[in-house]
């Protein structure tokens, strides 16, 4: 068992030490290796998330932009389970603030509708609308494009897209928040 | 699958990167950049009149040394809470040295009220202390800032209060031998409570200042460099 762990220990060492000096095959191994190891550490710290799969990826990132903070000399497994320590512990405390938030949709609705308006006004709502819309990230955008524009339900769009229902609604969530933003910024 | 998608798009984006140095090693690089601006502050206030007969009294020069070294062994620990799973200890090794200037200002205090009696306690109000200490600061505190940003934000409260306390004990020590305040109790209030102030306020923000990448913007930056 503890010759198992060491393998693995001197593995990922190597493979760490190559993706710092750039080897993008090493790299990919690693973090493929990483995947399912981080998924069980999740699912073991935190096992009511509903968002497993987005945890595991904001840890794959975080290990990204802090990878130069990997000492060689040092072993690898401490350095791995610190950082995807404290992002479970960050994840489950924004999920929780965000637990009693209230989701607003997206498109602002009047009395009237835009019926009711004059077709300039309508026009004008709509470019607001789409300026804000193309300062979303890809993800963001795509979420809004086919669950508010399209119609498509929560599920359809996680078979379309490849991303978690959980995934879906806070990318939605922060696109609207992001949106209502620059619209309010943008009069 | 998405999964892979996202571990493809990482691998294109490996390019090679420089491991950060030994927290030890950039403390040292941090603290001889930001003694050299020290000495230049120093030199420009100008030094005490009586700086020759004041170093060779061990209280204060213990004070003043003590001051430097908990300036580079916080900025160590600063550098060292930024690498996860250092050892914890690199962190509060700070806390000896500024226990020892503590000590040695509590030593001043006992020797005043040995000379002076109780009237010696009583502090005057040096409030230009809080903000001279501040001003002298923010130079070596953006260095340091900008150097821990580089490690992971692990332990955001302790990186920042860390360097906030490398910043501020240097600038307490420069003001140690600029300013003719001898009066110990002056001293541990409005200049070492300065320095713990500002500590305490500044690592309030740890987690405003150091914050994780979040995937989406780091996808959104890959993509946005790539067009």
């Amino acid at each position: 068992m503890s010759d198992t762990l060491n393998d693995r220990e001197s593995r990922w060492r190597a493979l760490m030490a190559s993706s710092q000096d750039g080897d993008q095959a090493a790299y990919g191994e690693l973090l493929s290796d990483l995947f399912p190891f981080l998924r069980r550490f999740v699912l073991r710290r935190w096992p009511n998330a509903y968002d497993t799969e987005d945890v595991v990826q904001e840890i794959l990132v975080s290990i990204h932009t802090v990878r130069q903070t990997y000492d060689r000399r040092r072993p690898f497994t401490p350095w791995l389970m610190t950082i995807a320590a404290r992002r479970v512990a960050d994840a489950a405390r924004s999920r929780y603030a965000r637990a009693n938030e209230t989701t607003v949709d997206v498109l602002p609705e009047t009395f009237h509708g835009d019926g009711a308006k004059s077709e300039q006004e309508a026009r004008d709502d709509q470019d607001a609308l789409r300026r804000a819309m193309a300062i979303l990230p890809d993800g963001q955008r795509q979420a809004i494009e086919l669950i508010k524009i399209q119609g498509l339900s929560l599920n359809e769009a996680s078979r379309v897209t490849g991303k978690s229902v959980g995934s879906l609604k806070v990318g939605i969530h922060r696109a609207v928040k992001a949106m209502r933003q620059a619209l309010e910024r943008n009069g | 699958m998405l999964n892979d998608a996202l571990i493809r798009t990482l691998t294109q984006n490996c390019a090679p990167i420089r491991p950060l140095s030994h927290p030890a090693k950039r403390a040292l690089v941090w603290f001889a950049v930001s003694l050299c601006y020290v000495a230049a502050v120093v030199a420009f206030m100008g030094l005490r009149p009586d700086f020759l007969s004041k170093v060779a009294d061990p209280q204060f020069a213990t004070e003043v040394v003590a001051a430097f070294l908990t300036s580079i062994v916080a900025a160590a620990g600063a550098f060292s809470a930024g690498c996860p799973a250092r050892p914890v200890w690199e962190r509060f090794a700070a806390g000896f040295f500024l226990s020892v200037w503590a000590g040695a200002l509590a030593i001043g205090c006992w020797r005043d009220v040995d000379a002076y009696g109780v009237s010696g306690l009583l502090a005057h109000s040096d409030i230009y202390c809080l903000p001279t200490i501040l001003a002298i600061s923010i130079p070596a505190a953006l260095l340091i800032l900008s150097m821990v940003k580089r490690g992971a934000p692990t332990a955001p409260f302790v990186t920042i209060g860390l360097a906030a306390l490398a910043s501020t004990a240097l600038a307490a020590a420069a003001l140690r031998l600029s300013f003719r305040q001898d009066a110990a109790v002056s001293v541990c209030i409005w200049q070492f409570g300065s320095v713990v102030l500002l500590t305490g306020i500044a690592s309030l923000f740890g987690r405003v200042v150091l914050h994780w990448t979040m995937r989406d913007e780091l996808i959104a930056s890959f993509l946005a460099h790539r067009r």
